[in-house]
């Protein structure tokens, strides 16, 4: 199971916070899991094409090779606007 | 959520993310006693502008992810430290709903040298505005909330390190 979490804007346009999502077989990095999530639905695919969405891999910045394993926390969020 | 932990060089780092405000004036003697050997202490506050580009905003709110925040913050200190010498570094980042003209973030530094603290603290500031994982909605007179998008002129601010 991946622990999902959305944040800020990408929070509002998926409607939601958090999700727990098996990772299908197959998927081994953030690319092939991001494209698991957009097909969830529209508000989804809407989000998460948006060129400058960030994504965090076990709270660590992650780029889309990056390998997703199972027990993973995967983040989805906008650059960061803080200070 | 507060974290006192041990640098490569003996620096005390202390970083704490609380809604609560701060005293600015504690922060600095706090900083003072754990730095005796330095000669420099820069002090960055950050403060809730009453403005933006479309007129009058009536405060913000803070959201932030807090796994996250800790690490990025932690690993920012870090970088700091490989590339200055400093004795003691102070942040403090507020979450939740402020006001304006309040307190939003505190970044203290001290050094041996003052362009070492000044270097430190801007370096500090200018990586937790592009990487840690803290986003401002500014609330309208009306009520409304719109989150505030990044800013090209922060991320060049970083590029310069």
């Amino acid at each position: 199971m991946i622990k999902v979490l959305f944040f800020a804007r990408v929070r509002d346009q998926v409607g939601c916070a958090e999700l727990d999502i098996e990772l299908p077989a197959g998927v081994s990095d953030v690319a092939g899991f991001t494209a698991t999530v957009k097909a969830m639905g529209a508000a989804f695919e809407q989000a998460l094409s948006e060129p400058n969405v960030l994504i965090a891999v076990n709270q660590e910045m992650a780029n889309s090779q990056m390998t997703v394993e199972d027990g993973d926390e995967i983040a989805y969020f906008p650059p960061v606007t803080g200070g | 959520m507060e974290t006192h932990v041990h640098g490569s060089v003996d620096t005390l780092i202390n970083i704490r993310v609380e809604p609560q405000g701060f005293d600015v004036g504690a922060e600095y003697n706090l900083l003072r006693e754990r730095s005796e050997n330095s000669g420099a202490i820069v002090l960055f506050t950050g403060l809730v502008r009453d403005f933006n580009a479309d007129g009058a905003i009536d405060g913000i709110i803070l959201e932030h992810y807090p796994a996250m925040t800790q690490k990025t913050l932690q690993t920012i200190v870090q970088r700091a430290l490989s590339k200055w010498q400093l004795d003691a570094v102070t942040i403090i980042h507020r979450v939740g709903k402020l006001l304006n003209h309040d307190q939003i973030v505190l970044v203290g530094v001290s050094a041996r040298h003052r362009e070492a603290a000044f270097d430190g603290a801007s370096f500090i500031m200018d990586f937790l505005k592009t990487e840690a994982p803290f986003w401002k909605k500014e609330v309208t007179p009306q009520g409304d909330a719109q989150w505030v998008d990044a800013k090209v002129s922060d991320q060049r601010a970083r590029e310069r390190w």
